[in-house]
């Protein structure tokens, strides 16, 4: 199925005591001086959390920045859609947290399958940023003595998640923005929204550069710089319905990939479990209940699954509060993967199951609860019709975040020298499993601090040859971008892209979503091929490549899916073990959890990309616990 | 359910109202889920999909906005277009869509129009200034709840542009006073608090938005429900700007 290929490890991170690792690595990491600053210049794609946070930090320190965004403003990356909260070791509460705790729960989260080194370095950072962004105006929730709130979130039992009601994302990322805007302001990044990446440039072994498409006029053009830093996002919308943004793509990260950067863990998937059930065949998109819900929601299903009554004519004692049964000590707050698969086995998604908050309006009125968690009530309102103070809501697991990404060091640089990747499109800090509220913290972790603090080191070497569209390596880069978009608009077939999206995503969510198997496994890796084709022969894109056409940019990205799609499968597959939110009902213990397999697949996946369809190599970065010790995980 | 959808297409210089029949329709969809289905349909018979601005589809990134049968957002209250489900509308309507009208917004084709004037008022003076890494504890400067609950408030926006195309006047004096509003409650935002007003207006008025005559159309369409409240802080960080040092 595929071959394996020699084993990669992380050379950046410095050996020895894990809390001073990375006060060494910036010490070691050589820096470039202010005034040459001005002389070395960076790409970064996408402009969330992670994206925003690193254009204008790096601007901010000197350096020449050009930012990337396919939405028509900065602002609107799906960062924005963040609801719960952020994750800080800051021990507010006085209740037993420290960087340690946070370093070991995301370890232990994540089913050790993350490196140590990184998370270590997260959870120290973790603290600065809380600074940051109050200094920035983010206006966290606070309590009446004008100090700062925090709440409990999965897989953690003290409350260090910061949040601003149910918009934390949102708030967070109006913070990055107005730095960004700042700098734009002052002449440091030159800012390019509405423009979508559709090819690294890589000259001589280094990342130079990127072709863009211009979504508006259509035109292609290429962009150069010493670094590239894609901070584009995961791709959970391979799935079709998910709680990304319908704009939400694999396209940067995958075309970086055919160009040589490898994908670590690619079938590492969050299902979140409190997500609006799909109403109808026209569903184009799920949208998720906040996990803080589940600080104060009971979840439950009626005991005899054939019950048909309305939830609220089924009494206490025929009601099954599965959560916390079957975990006492975490109860509704066990990790995401842990509640959904509960639930998935408990349920199905027609019936779904009920988040109830009955109890808590009693034991706090119904005025508390609204403070806490008024806009989710209403937006699940305007969704459903229900009313969710009246009746439980009725809720379901969907895809949410991918673990997997491109591979990268300790300094966050791909395997193509010159290429960083940071936030959700790099594969670093999570493992196997996201814990709540740590997706905000890892993004601008990386964009704020960690990415500034040594791509130094890079550019000390830089600035690299001038390039222009002339350069042979340039000039084939372009032509094959053309190239695609031509044959897009050629095929003139008679199925549109949504129907192949559609069809995609069902066999993915089935054969490798919640739960995967060898036999259905198997069967998606003959599937995906055969759709891959019958799209390339029938796929319909109505318009031109010079204006704006919207089916134009879906049909790219849906292309792009179809490739990582396989090796998703194939990764899934190949990890015959169960861990995180990759459960192989090969891989369970007698009670039905994941069963994880250290002596065999305690490794980072990191494939390389080897032509279309064909089979891809495996290079595996073996994992070390010198800290947290991996044990089998336990909320019970 | 059946609509007839009267949607705006352009994609030159001018454009008109085109009528779409659309049966089979689900109470259940929302607004834009109906869209989706106009443009399968458009696309299998050979013709160009409608052309609008989505991106979350849960209401919080601002992308979308249509005029609604001359409602920015449609008919219910605190919506956003993406959010607005089929059944508030009644079997066999006919619905009028359009895209934001407003000068410093020119149409881009369809539904989509450029809103980028509203990130040129930001980059004017909306933000703190506080590189990177330069941050006090968080806990050093504590925000009085109720401050802290207004810059909430104002912070809410999600620059969709609803306010400027409901404005007669075709104003984004709420956008802007959002923002004012937003860092001039908190105490780490005072240094700047009336240059950021002066320069943010400046930048509104110069982009060619309309003067703000507090009809209070804006409000009254915002998804999110910023107050007018914010405007008159607005202004009077602005009398304040104009009637001292240059400097502040």
């Amino acid at each position: 199925m595929y071959p394996e290929g020699s084993p990669i490890a992380d050379q950046r991170a410095p050996a020895g005591p894990i809390e001073s690792r990375w006060d060494r690595r910036r010490f070691s990491a050589r820096l470039v001086n202010p005034a040459n600053r001005r002389n070395r210049s960076v790409i970064v794609v996408g402009t969330g959390l992670a994206g925003g946070a690193a254009a204008a930090t790096l601007a901010e320190l000197g350096y020449q920045v050009k930012s990337f965004c396919y939405q028509d403003s900065p602002r609107r990356a799906h960062s924005i859609a963040a609801q719960g909260g952020i994750n800080a070791a800051k021990n507010y509460r006085n209740d037993g947290d420290s960087v340690h705790r946070l370093f070991y729960d995301t370890v232990k989260g994540g089913d050790f399958r993350s490196r140590e080194s990184n998370v270590h370095r997260l959870a120290q950072i973790s603290v600065e940023i809380i600074d940051q962004c109050v200094a920035q105006g983010v206006p966290f929730a606070r309590e009446y003595g004008g100090l700062l709130d925090t709440r409990s979130f999965g897989g953690a039992q003290v409350s260090r998640t910061f949040y601003a009601r149910g918009q934390t994302g949102q708030q967070l990322l109006l913070g990055a923005y107005q730095a960004l805007e700042r700098q734009i302001s002052a002449g440091r990044v030159e800012m390019h929204p509405r423009t979508e990446m559709l090819d690294l440039i890589v000259v001589d072994d280094r990342a130079r550069g990127i072709v863009v498409r211009d979504l508006v006029s259509g035109a292609v053009s290429t962009h150069f710089a010493d670094a590239v830093v894609l901070a584009t996002g995961g791709y959970g919308n391979v799935f079709h319905l998910s709680t990304n943004a319908k704009g939400c793509n694999t396209t940067a990260i995958w075309r970086a990939h055919r160009r040589g950067a490898l994908f670590a863990n690619p079938c590492f998937t969050q299902i979140h479990p409190t997500c609006i059930p799909i109403s109808g065949d026209h569903q184009s998109k799920l949208t998720l209940m906040s996990e803080s819900l589940r600080n104060d929601g009971r979840v439950w299903v009626p005991s005899n699954p054939l019950d048909s009554r309305a939830p609220n004519d089924i009494p206490e004692t025929e009601r099954d509060y599965f959560l916390e049964r079957m975990y006492p000590s975490f109860g509704n707050l066990v990790p995401r993967d842990i509640a959904s698969r509960a639930a998935k086995n408990i349920s199905d998604e027609k019936r779904g199951v009920y988040l109830d908050f009955a109890d808590a309006i009693e034991r706090l009125g119904s005025l508390a609860v609204e403070q806490r968690y008024g806009n989710l009530f209403e937006m699940y309102q305007r969704i459903t019709g229900d009313d969710p103070y009246k009746t439980p809501m009725r809720i379901y697991p969907a895809v949410h975040y991918t673990m997997g990404g491109l591979w990268v060091d300790y300094d966050l640089r791909s395997t193509i020298p010159g290429l960083y990747v940071i936030g959700e499109a790099n594969f670093s800090d999570h493992g196997a499993n996201r814990l709540g509220a740590s997706a905000l913290m890892q993004g601008l972790a990386d964009g704020y601090f960690v990415l500034p603090g040594v791509i130094g080191d890079y550019l000390a070497d830089a600035p690299f040859e001038a390039l222009d569209d002339s350069h042979p390596v340039v000039a084939d880069t372009v032509s094959e971008v053309r190239g695609r978009v031509k044959t897009l608009l050629a095929v003139n077939g008679d199925r549109t892209v949504e129907s192949f999206h559609r069809e995609l995503g069902r066999l993915m969510w089935d054969e490798c979503g919640m739960e995967r198997n060898e036999a259905g496994l198997r069967k998606a890796l003959e599937r995906i091929p055969e759709l891959r084709e019958e799209f390339w022969q029938r796929v319909k894109v109505p318009g031109t490549g010079e204006q704006l056409n919207q089916e134009l940019e879906k049909a790219g990205r849906v292309a792009d899916f179809f490739e990582l799609a396989e090796l998703m499968c194939v990764d899934a597959l190949h990890r015959a073990e169960s861990c995180g939110g990759h459960f192989r009902s090969e891989s369970q213990t007698p009670d039905g959890e994941a069963l994880r397999d250290d002596a065999n697949y305690s490794y980072v996946a990191a494939w390389e990309y080897t032509g279309v369809g064909q089979p891809p190599v495996l290079h595996k970065e073996e994992l070390v616990f010198e800290h947290v010790t991996p044990s089998t995980r336990s909320y019970s | 359910m059946k609509l007839t959808l009267r949607i705006w297409r352009q994609s030159g210089a001018t454009g008109r109202l085109v009528d779409y029949a659309l049966d089979d329709l689900s109470p259940d969809m929302s607004f834009l889920e109906a869209l989706d289905v106009l443009n399968e349909r458009l696309i299998t018979s050979g013709q160009e999909p409608v052309a609008f601005d989505h991106d979350c589809r849960e209401g919080i990134c601002g992308m979308c906005g249509l005029m609604i049968n001359g409602m920015a957002h449609g008919p219910e209250k605190a919506t956003t277009a993406c959010q607005l489900h089929l059944r508030h509308f009644r079997d066999g309507d006919v619905v009028t869509v359009e895209p934001w009208r407003a000068e410093p917004f020119p149409v881009v084709r369809d539904l989509v129009v450029d809103r980028s004037a509203f990130d040129r008022i930001v980059a004017a003076g909306g933000y703190i200034s506080v590189p990177a890494g330069s941050a006090p504890d968080a806990h050093a400067t504590p925000v009085p709840k109720p401050d802290a609950d207004t810059a909430f408030e104002a912070a809410a926006c999600i620059g969709c542009g609803a306010c400027v195309a409901a404005c007669p006047n075709g104003s984004g004096m709420l956008f802007t006073a959002a923002k004012a509003t937003h860092l001039g409650v908190l105490p780490q935002g005072q240094p700047e608090r009336y240059s950021r007003a002066r320069d943010m207006v400046a930048e509104h008025d110069a982009l060619g938005f309309g003067g703000c005559t507090n009809t209070g159309e804006c409000t009254s369409a915002c998804p999110k429900g910023i107050p007018l409240t914010t405007i008159a802080r607005l202004n009077a960080d602005l009398l304040r700007a104009h009637t001292t040092r240059s400097d502040r």
